[in-house]
């Protein structure tokens, strides 16, 4: 039950555009067509569904103060917590290289339409910044796992929204100075004023 | 076969040429562009994340602003000594590999020097590793020019990620908080009923007013983004 109350609000409260700003690059660069928005949303929930499990076992099993224990005594006051960033970001980049090719042998329609996405994800904030995340909320395994997933859904959910967006957009007639980014970024606010309407929603 | 030498030649002969002046117009250039013309943030639209996430206050800001400059002029710096020994396939992590040390440099720095501040700015401080603007560099300058050029080229883009994000939280802070610098400035001018935006607070604040400034320097500017 907790696990979908994380999904939730992952989506809808917490949502990685709209409260966090993560992944606002790729969100912005990528927004101007759905069809391509859904292969990078796809894959956002995708890599984050992998990777915040794998960052949560390495983070309690090697990197917390006194994980280390289980190697015996003699390290169990060892604190690798400053090692976090260069760990985490190793792991988020050598799993997306590793996604990649296993999508690219198991299913290459799926690789069609993920593929060109799956390099911008290692440096997309919302991968590192769910991580990140995750370890200050001290979740368990499977509200990780869930935590990983709620908010690549947000993510999803958001860019496939503002795509949508932009796409009637091009017919219309903006000032100079304001198309494209500025537009978008106004656009963006209003949005995360409807999504503030969900506040508060627990199952 | 024999033009294509001669261009080498020329080539070599135009580095070896007497060292250019240590701020020639050209080497201005590279520092003014990322300022206005060329910034960041309005035009190419790099690094909002953070730009947007740390500017509910304006010391947050300073200290994310000095961070951002000190990662992308040495992982600049660095990039481009070794530059000639990164295999191209494996370079994305290479690259990301020394953005991570820098930063985990700071957050250290922050941690043990300004505790309070290093709990404000919390997971944004890593998440300047993901900033695209310290990558966006790293690919588009660094791998391809020399040690110094690339300090320049990493303080230009830095200040001109600089001065964006503390224009945005100039405005939340004043217009959300009504303060600056935590200094109840509108209190201080006998004006203690100033209402304060909690907009402004919010993370809506920070896209509109972001969304205005772009709007103005794209008019300033003259560029627009074709659809």
């Amino acid at each position: 039950m907790e696990s979908i109350n994380i999904i939730i609000r992952g989506i809808f409260i917490d949502n990685m555009i709209f409260t966090y700003f993560l992944g606002m690059c790729s969100f912005l660069a990528v927004s101007k067509k759905v069809s391509t928005a859904f292969g990078l949303g796809m894959a956002v929930i995708f890599v984050l569904t992998i990777t915040v499990p794998i960052n949560w076992l390495i983070q309690e099993n090697i990197l917390k103060e006194g994980a280390l224990a289980w190697m015996g005594s003699a390290y169990e006051t060892i604190d690798l917590t400053f090692m976090q960033y260069i760990v985490f970001i190793a792991v988020i980049a050598a799993m997306v290289q590793l996604v990649e090719m296993v999508i690219e042998k198991a299913s290459p329609a799926l690789y069609g339409s993920l593929g060109i996405f799956l390099p911008l994800i290692a440096v997309n904030c919302a991968i590192l910044g769910s991580a990140l995340f995750m370890v200050q909320r001290d979740y368990t395994l499977v509200e990780a796992t869930a935590y990983g997933f709620g908010s690549g859904s947000g993510f999803f959910f958001a860019i496939i929204a503002l795509a949508a967006i932009r796409e009637k957009l091009k017919y219309s007639n903006v000032p100079d100075g304001l198309k494209g980014l500025g537009l978008t970024m106004l656009i963006t606010g209003l949005m995360g004023l409807a999504f503030k309407s969900f506040i508060g929603i627990v199952i | 076969m024999s033009t294509e030498t001669l261009e080498k030649d020329q080539a070599v002969v135009a580095v070896k040429e007497p060292s250019e002046a240590l701020l020639s117009k050209r080497r201005k250039k590279v520092v003014s562009d990322p300022l206005v013309d060329d910034n960041p943030i309005t035009i190419q639209v790099l690094g909002i994340c953070s730009a947007l996430a740390v500017t509910i206050k304006m010391e947050p800001t300073l200290t994310m602003a000095i961070a951002v400059v000190f990662v992308i002029v040495f992982s600049n710096v660095i990039v481009s000594l070794i530059r000639n020994f990164i295999p191209n396939r494996i370079r994305i992590i290479v690259q990301l590999a020394i953005i991570a040390f820098l930063v985990t440099f700071v957050s250290e720095v922050l941690k043990a020097y300004y505790y309070d501040m290093f709990k404000v700015l919390g997971a944004y401080v890593g998440l300047i590793i993901t900033n695209c603007i310290v990558m966006g560099r790293l690919e588009a300058y660094a791998m391809a020019n020399k040690p110094y050029d690339s300090i320049l080229d990493g303080l230009g883009s830095g200040f001109g990620y600089a001065w964006i994000i503390l224009v945005v939280a100039f405005f939340r802070e004043l217009l959300g908080s009504g303060s600056l610098f935590d200094f109840k400035i509108f209190e201080a001018i006998g004006w203690s009923s100033f209402p304060t935006n909690g907009l402004m607070v919010d993370s809506i604040g920070a896209f509109m007013i972001l969304g205005i400034l772009i709007w103005i320097q794209r008019h300033k500017t003259g560029y627009v983004e074709s659809h």
